[in-house]
């Protein structure tokens, strides 16, 4: 074992300042008193930084496929992979909490927003991604074309989350006549924990990405000494 | 100019392609049989005379048939290649042009599927369009798009296991926006809404078709090289 010394990170503590101000203050602090809304305005600290995160933690994704193809090592397509894969729950947890509030403001669940359908299908293209990775036997070979997939899917995720709907009305604040954050907002209370609830959730993402990647790094090297480690035991 | 194109790698690539579909020809047939079959399922289903299909209903089934259609006309174009063979491609071939030649042959065979399909679907089934000219220029930018995904996407599947179900699995989430700007700007044309109107949708799904083909062309030579 490594008598390394933990050198101190200080973001890791941040992460948990931030996500410990926003809970206290995402449940406590005063909201602006909205028909309809009510409280349920409160989740703007815990369903969009989730899709703030999502796209974030897949841009990261993608960028570590680009270096994969670039200088074929093995470390950035298992960054990458860590990186979807946290995407991805985290795409899950945004539709939960999505569909938690639309229940109370906009009636039932699932309301066929484009918004909503366009979350479905990227999650959809990520279980695909993740699915080609477990089919895929020949470790160089899966890392290569799941990089290639990865960078193609995102090609198609862009007309799909940041064009189309656009060219649709949708029910969520800020499109298709409905007011946006900005006219909920007017005296800033949001604005003080939202800008710190999505600070505070991306680098939890990060975190717990980074801990996924030192996992399969430990697995990979497990794997690769098997026999070594035998003659030691 | 002529001389140029012949001797240039994808075009000889690309005769290979129809040649060797011409010495198989029950290939393209079992796709039209196929679109005739769903096509007539489709009417059977409904229990519908002529011209009784209400027409959103109409648009949106014409294009999930072709989509079905796309998968399984455009899963031979990678999953049917044996592994020699390829090898003996990869010698002989630049990737780029080796794509471009099986795009585009793809390209034409399905837009040429698709159109005859849209033959038989109206004979069956009835023609609302009001705006045909557009209806036709989606089905050929429709098909465009369909063409670059599935081929991509059938270059993926045949590395894994189970390419059949890999490819539907693949392609379908990744086809969506080029389906739903299709299935909008077909339904424009149906309308005959102004042509302002349609050539918006149609200058996205454009643009769409951009996106998949540039991107198809650009990774291809990281899948190729095995």
């Amino acid at each position: 074992m490594s008598t390394k010394k933990q050198k101190f990170q200080w973001w890791k503590w941040t992460t948990i300042i931030l996500l410990v101000y926003t809970i206290i203050g995402g449940f406590l602090f005063d909201v602006p008193r909205l028909i309809i809304l009510n409280e349920t305005v409160r989740v703007l600290h815990f369903h969009v930084p989730m899709w703030f995160g999502m796209i974030i933690l897949l841009v990261y994704s993608v960028v570590y496929s680009f270096r994969y193809l670039r200088y074929q090592r093995e470390i950035d397509d298992i960054k990458s992979a860590a990186f979807a894969k946290i995407g991805v729950w985290f795409g899950i947890l945004g539709i939960l909490t999505g569909m938690l509030w639309a229940n109370y403001t906009w009636g039932s669940p699932w309301n066929g927003d484009p918004k909503q359908n366009g979350a479905a299908i990227a999650l959809l293209i990520y279980f695909a991604y993740l699915l080609l990775r477990n089919a895929l036997e020949d470790p160089q070979q899966k890392a290569r074309i799941a990089s290639v997939y990865n960078i193609f899917a995102f090609a198609m995720l862009i007309p799909l989350l940041f064009i189309l709907p656009r060219l649709t009305d949708s029910l969520h604040p800020g499109n298709g006549g409905n007011p946006g954050f900005n006219a909920y907002d007017l005296d800033s209370k949001l604005r003080a924990v939202f800008y710190f609830a999505v600070a505070g959730w991306t680098m939890l993402g990060y975190w717990v990405a980074q801990t996924n990647i030192k996992l399969e790094v430990i697995k990979q090297k497990i794997e690769d000494n098997y026999e070594e480690i035998l003659k030691h035991n | 100019m002529i001389e140029k194109i012949q001797s240039s790698s994808w075009y000889i690539a690309f005769l290979k392609e129809v040649k060797i579909e011409w010495r198989q020809k029950f290939t393209v047939y079992g796709i039209f049989l196929y679109m005739i079959s769903t096509v007539f399922i489709v009417y059977l289903g409904f229990q519908v005379r002529q011209g009784v299909v209400d027409p959103v209903l109409w648009n949106t089934l014409f294009w999930i048939i072709l989509l079905f259609s796309a998968v399984n006309a455009i899963a031979k174009s990678f999953l049917s290649e044996s592994r020699g063979l390829m090898l003996y491609y990869f010698t002989v071939h630049s990737p780029t042009s080796f794509l471009f030649a099986k795009l585009f042959y793809h390209f034409l065979l399905f837009s040429f599927i698709s159109i005859l399909g849209l033959g038989i679907y109206s004979v069956i089934l009835g023609n609302p369009v009001q705006d045909p000219l557009m209806f036709f220029l989606s089905i050929i930018l429709g098909s465009l798009g369909f063409t670059g995904v599935f081929t991509f996407v059938s270059a993926i599947a045949s590395k894994a296991a189970q390419g059949a179900v890999m490819m539907a699995v693949l392609g379908f989430p990744i086809v969506i926006p080029i389906l739903l700007m299709a299935i909008k700007s077909s339904k424009n044309a149906m309308d005959g809404l102004d042509r302002a109107v349609t050539s918006g949708d149609i200058l996205t799904l454009g643009a769409i078709d951009l996106i998949v083909w540039s991107a198809a062309l650009m990774l291809f030579p990281f899948l190729w090289k095995n």
